[in-house]
């Protein structure tokens, strides 16, 4: 019964909402948005479930002294410092539980939940994302390394998009004359983006699409159950 | 009073910045601090958002302006706190019916959005007169459009073991991905150099003043 009524409950919202592609009259398109509105909120809970488990996980680490529990209680420090300015003040146009805070605002400039989002979430997101600009070069020399056809068609391509979306592609092939106007390496990096690139994305749509359309036809019948977890 | 917390932002991101570039050297007390930050205010973030964008509008607001005209979100109010469920072993069980009713939802939908956007419009896209083009580069592309698209959802026909011409296409297949792959890592390449850039004429421009 544990596994049997969920397996039962997705296969029928999974084939109203199928339906109401065929019969897009009333009661059918109602229950699709309001099905679409109950998975926004539910959706909600889940991130909510998320942030619960972080905070256990790091909980359990400062409580249980294990490795590095120092910078786990410096993070759940941050976690409820953003969360609690947030829930107070609000963020941008949204006002919080204690409204607007227009002291504050003068004193900050912005709302105190903004503030910190400007001047520490982004610098450390960005940051980090750059960082990869570095590990990318080591990345790229190994996978660049010339073994066959394959690395080199990916090392050749990858050098002339680079070279065709900046400047020195200009400055390098701009001399060429007009009857060689493709080999011009921004020419040259359109033509592989809206060719060969644009079929090989398409194979994988196409691929991953077919792969969708039949994990969900499982998913609706009950053939895949993964999903459940285990018989506890 | 605005300028001197302007002027603390902006060192307390130039600290987080360095904290974080410290990794460069080596793994360090100070880029896992900034690791763990990040974490928590990230998802700190997420939640905030989620509240006021999704909760908020579609639940609370909803329910405290009209509870009885809203009674009916009772239902998604439930199932969510049945999702909170897992957290306990015991009750973990209970979990399953939201979980269910949101993959349901979510195979039902992508089902026919993919088909539709993934397949339908992908193939129509490709199915194209090839010489119906104004240059020669122009056929040229469209015919490696066709053999590419071809090919490559060939390589991802895994139901049969590929040997002899099959094996062929499935090959040409993997070139065209080669080249794709080739111009999304250009393309990486660049997006990471650009936030670099970004972070580097912060601390020389708006913390060390250095360049304008």
């Amino acid at each position: 019964m544990k596994s049997t009524a969920p397996l039962f409950f997705a296969f029928i919202v999974g084939v109203i909402v199928l339906l109401s592609e065929f019969i897009p009259h009333s009661p059918f398109n109602q229950i699709v948005s309001t099905l679409e509105g109950w998975f926004m909120i539910i959706s909600g809970f889940a991130i909510l479930l998320g942030q619960i488990s972080l905070i256990r996980m790091n909980t359990h680490k400062i409580v249980h002294k294990l490795d590095n529990w120092q910078y786990h209680l410096a993070g759940l420090i941050s976690f409820g410092l953003m969360l609690t300015l947030g829930l107070l003040w609000g963020m941008q146009e949204t006002p919080g539980i204690l409204g607007d805070a227009p002291g504050i605002q003068a004193w900050l400039g912005q709302k105190p939940f903004d503030y910190l989002f400007d001047n520490a979430y982004l610098p450390l997101s960005a940051t980090l994302f750059s960082l990869l600009a570095f590990f990318i070069a080591s990345a790229a020399y190994r996978a660049f390394i010339i073994r066959g056809l394959e690395s080199n068609l990916l090392m050749i391509t990858a050098i002339i998009v680079i070279i065709g979306r900046t400047s020195i592609g200009t400055m390098l092939t701009g001399w060429l004359p007009e009857n060689l106007q493709f080999w011009h390496f921004p020419n040259l990096a359109d033509f592989i983006m809206e060719f060969p690139n644009t079929a090989a994305q398409r194979a994988i749509l196409i691929s991953a699409g077919l792969g969708i359309v039949g994990s969900s036809l499982r998913i609706i019948l009950g053939i895949e159950r993964s999903y459940l977890g285990g018989d506890k | 009073m605005i300028s001197i917390m302007n002027t603390f932002g902006i060192w307390l991101a130039a600290f987080f910045t360095l904290c974080i570039f410290s990794f460069l050297y080596k793994d360090n007390p100070f880029y896992k601090f900034a690791e763990q930050v990040f974490v928590g205010l990230s998802a700190a973030y997420w939640l905030v958002y989620i509240i006021y964008s999704i909760m908020v509008p579609n639940l609370f607001a909803k329910l405290a302006d009209d509870f009885s005209g809203n009674i009916i979100l009772l239902i998604p109010a439930a199932l969510g706190l049945m999702m909170l469920m897992r957290i306990h072993p015991k009750t973990q069980w209970v979990s399953r019916y939201p979980i269910a009713i949101m993959v349901g939802t979510t195979a039902g939908i992508s089902m026919l959005r993919y088909m539709k956007s993934d397949i339908l419009q992908q193939l129509t896209a490709t199915m194209i007169n090839p010489f119906a083009a104004a240059t020669t580069a122009e056929v040229i592309g469209n015919l490696l459009m066709i053999i590419g698209t071809i090919c490559g959802v060939y390589f991802f026909y895994f139901s049969k073991k590929q040997e002899g011409v099959s094996k062929a296409v499935s090959k040409v297949g993997i070139w065209f991905l080669m080249v794709s792959f080739g111009a999304t890592f250009g393309y990486t390449v660049m997006a990471r150099i650009s936030l670099l850039i970004g972070r580097l004429d912060f601390l020389l421009g708006d913390w060390l003043h250095l360049i304008k």
